[in-house]
């Protein structure tokens, strides 16, 4: 069963090129920023598969368990990268709803368009 | 001797100042506490420098929370982060004061006191991202640091609705790219089993780890490197950074141009040189060749493409491309004299870049724009601001008697050294280029004829030169420091970079 072990490997990267897909190929800001979830979702599960140790039990000290314990580190890490995350889609979310009210669109093509008149005028 | 808590101070006094300004000051007493909270900052910053400078083999260690290292996250500050904190630090000190009228111009009076706080969050990114010498705070500080670049960038919507495509457009490769190095540092925490750089320098140098985890250091160091490039803007990841700075307030430009690219050039040589270890990046794998031919095209296309634009900010975004390319083509040369380079032209790229930016934030002041075509006999009607303009152009170019001349000296010196004369051509072209388009700046503001009529939009300003102290000083005091570079007495600076570099490229018998 050698292959199951590497399964959150094989989720971590296909969700991280499918939101890196997202974020490049899609033209639609909103859509762009779901892919960027994604991407940073799927380093989430990369860290978390870090951590896990044969046999090991939640990080959490029990009586009359000598071990062992997932390595808590990655946990602690990915919860601060989970804030960086939250505090990036707020960001970007806010710059798609002025981006609507200053273009009245959110598809990158119309908004190069858009963009590209107002360097002539 | 210095007080023991000062390396956490340079990071807590500007989270602090800038969560308070955000939160109970308004207006103007926002700009004053940011300019204070800049000026502690840089004095903090000196005091640890002259520390670091008498510290026994050059390196203050400070335990956060008490927490002893390699467990604790440390702050750590050799020579080469306090060359690059001192950078920052003078850089926030005179481009803080002299943003104000800038900003007053670009940000609605009701948003300053959120605009100073970030101002200063951004800069507690930036500090902390140099000081730290834990891998993972370099992410999160860098997080920190770009969020608000993306704010402030915004904020450039009220002259220009593109500042808002631009931010968006830095903020997904941003993301992206600060995605890949937190990958990275994760394979290099399960090769290492820890998160500080020096023990994970120590680790990865011990020969069973290089052999059993030979191919996951090489997919860490891909993606540190593939991050970094992004953060840093090095070509072919430089397409977030000439919208991000054309369209920006003037005076967030000047701040961005002058920090944020470079301390993303200090991340690269802290991973390339002190964590993987000058062996693994350049003996092992082939970062010098690729490096130098990203630098080399950085250069060239940047300076080409720096002359054929007209608006003045978007010409010295274009500009910055080619300098970091330089910057860049020091680092690659993976030798004391090239890494002294890269760093002097760091210095010296910051306060021209600074200085220029400020300038152009002066001329938007008066005129509204600031166009190539608009700059006719503008060196009578505001000398000064034609003359900081003038220097720093110079001072791009390279110039003998400027900063930028030393900095490629050392260059040309490194390529030189190791027979890599294409090097040495692709710099002095770039210089040519760079004449082209400085040429383009400098001939209008003094050779244009008398009675030529002032600039469209010019009635309301009546022909006169900006407010002298607010926007004018802050642009001579960088050019008087560039120039002091220039001409010798930049002394203890460029000792600073050359025995940071000697700490990085240890002198090894033989060539």
């Amino acid at each position: 069963m050698e292959w199951l072990r590497l399964v959150p490997y094989w989720v971590y990267v296909a969700l991280m090129m499918i939101g890196l897909y997202g974020a490049i190929a899609r033209g639609n800001l909103v859509k762009k920023v779901i892919g960027l979830g994604l991407f940073q979702t799927g380093i989430f599960i990369f860290y978390i598969s870090l951590a896990v140790v044969d046999g090991g039990t939640a990080p959490i000290a029990r009586e009359g368990w000598e071990g062992p314990y997932t390595s808590p580190l990655p946990h602690v890490l990915i919860l601060t990268a989970i804030v960086v995350s939250v505090s990036t889609m707020a960001v970007a979310l806010a710059l798609v709803i002025e981006v609507q009210r200053a273009y009245g669109t959110v598809e990158a093509d119309e908004l190069a368009a858009l963009d590209a008149e107002g360097t002539e005028a | 001797m210095s007080h023991p808590d000062v390396p956490a101070l340079v990071v807590v006094v500007p989270l602090l100042t800038g969560l308070l300004t955000a939160l109970a000051l308004r207006g103007r007493w926002a700009w004053a506490a940011a300019t204070l909270s800049s000026w502690l900052v840089l004095a903090l910053v000196l005091d640890l420098a002259l520390a670091v400078q008498h510290a026994p083999g050059g390196v203050v260690s400070y335990a956060l929370g008490g927490w002893a290292p390699p467990v604790g996250i440390e702050y750590r500050v050799d020579r080469l982060n306090a060359f690059v904190l001192v950078v920052v630090a003078v850089m926030g000190a005179v481009v803080t004061p002299g943003a104000r009228l800038g900003v007053e111009a670009a940000v609605p009076a009701d948003r300053l006191h959120l605009f100073w706080g970030v101002w200063q969050l951004c800069q507690v990114g930036l500090l902390g991202i140099t000081i730290t010498g834990d891998a993972f705070n370099v992410y999160v500080l860098l997080e920190i640091g770009s969020l608000t670049t993306y704010t402030l960038v915004a904020m450039g919507k009220h002259r220009d609705r593109r500042a808002l495509t631009a931010a968006f457009q830095y903020l997904v490769m941003g993301t992206v790219g600060a995605s890949f190095l937190l990958v990275g540092i994760g394979y290099l925490l399960q090769v290492t089993g820890t998160l500080n750089m020096a023990d994970m320098a120590a680790r990865l140098l011990e020969p069973e780890t290089a052999r059993a985890s030979g191919r996951t250091i090489r997919a860490a160091f891909s993606l540190i490197a593939a991050g970094v490039c992004l953060k840093m803007a090095l070509f072919p990841a430089h397409t977030w950074l000439p919208g991000a700075y054309a369209h920006a307030p003037a005076p967030v430009s000047a701040l961005l141009a002058s920090t944020a690219t470079k301390v993303g050039v200090y991340v690269a040589i802290r991973f390339l040189y002190g964590i993987f270890g000058r062996e693994l990046s350049f003996e092992r794998l082939p970062t010098g060749p690729l490096l130098l031919v990203c630098a080399a095209v950085a250069i060239l296309a940047g300076s080409l493409l720096a002359c054929r634009q007209r608006d003045l900010k978007r010409l010295l975004a274009w500009s910055s491309v080619a300098q970091i390319g330089y910057m860049a083509l020091g680092v690659g040369l993976a030798s004391k004299a090239g890494l002294a380079g890269a760093l002097l032209h760091l210095l010296q790229h910051a306060l021209v870049k600074g200085a220029l930016f400020l300038a152009v934030g002066a001329l938007v002041w008066r005129l509204g724009a600031a166009r190539t075509d608009d700059l006719g006999g503008l060196g009578r009607r505001m000398p000064w601001t034609a003359g900081v303009l003038t220097l720093g152009m110079l001072g791009l170019v390279g110039v003998p008697g400027t900063a930028g001349f030393v900095s490629k000296w050392y260059l040309v010196t490194a390529a030189l050294e190791q027979g890599l004369w294409p090097v040495a051509v692709v710099v002095l072209v770039g210089s040519l280029l760079a004449a082209a388009y400085a040429l383009k700046v400098i001939e209008p503001l003094w050779a244009a004829p008398e009675d030529l009529p002032p600039p469209a939009g010019a009635a309301a300003w009546g022909g006169r030169e900006s407010p002298f102290s607010s926007l004018v000083l802050p642009g001579l005091v960088l050019s008087a420091l560039s120039l002091g570079l220039g001409l010798g007495l930049g002394g203890p600076a460029q000792g600073l970079a050359l025995a940071a570099a000697e700490d990085l490229v240890p002198a090894r018998g033989g060539p």
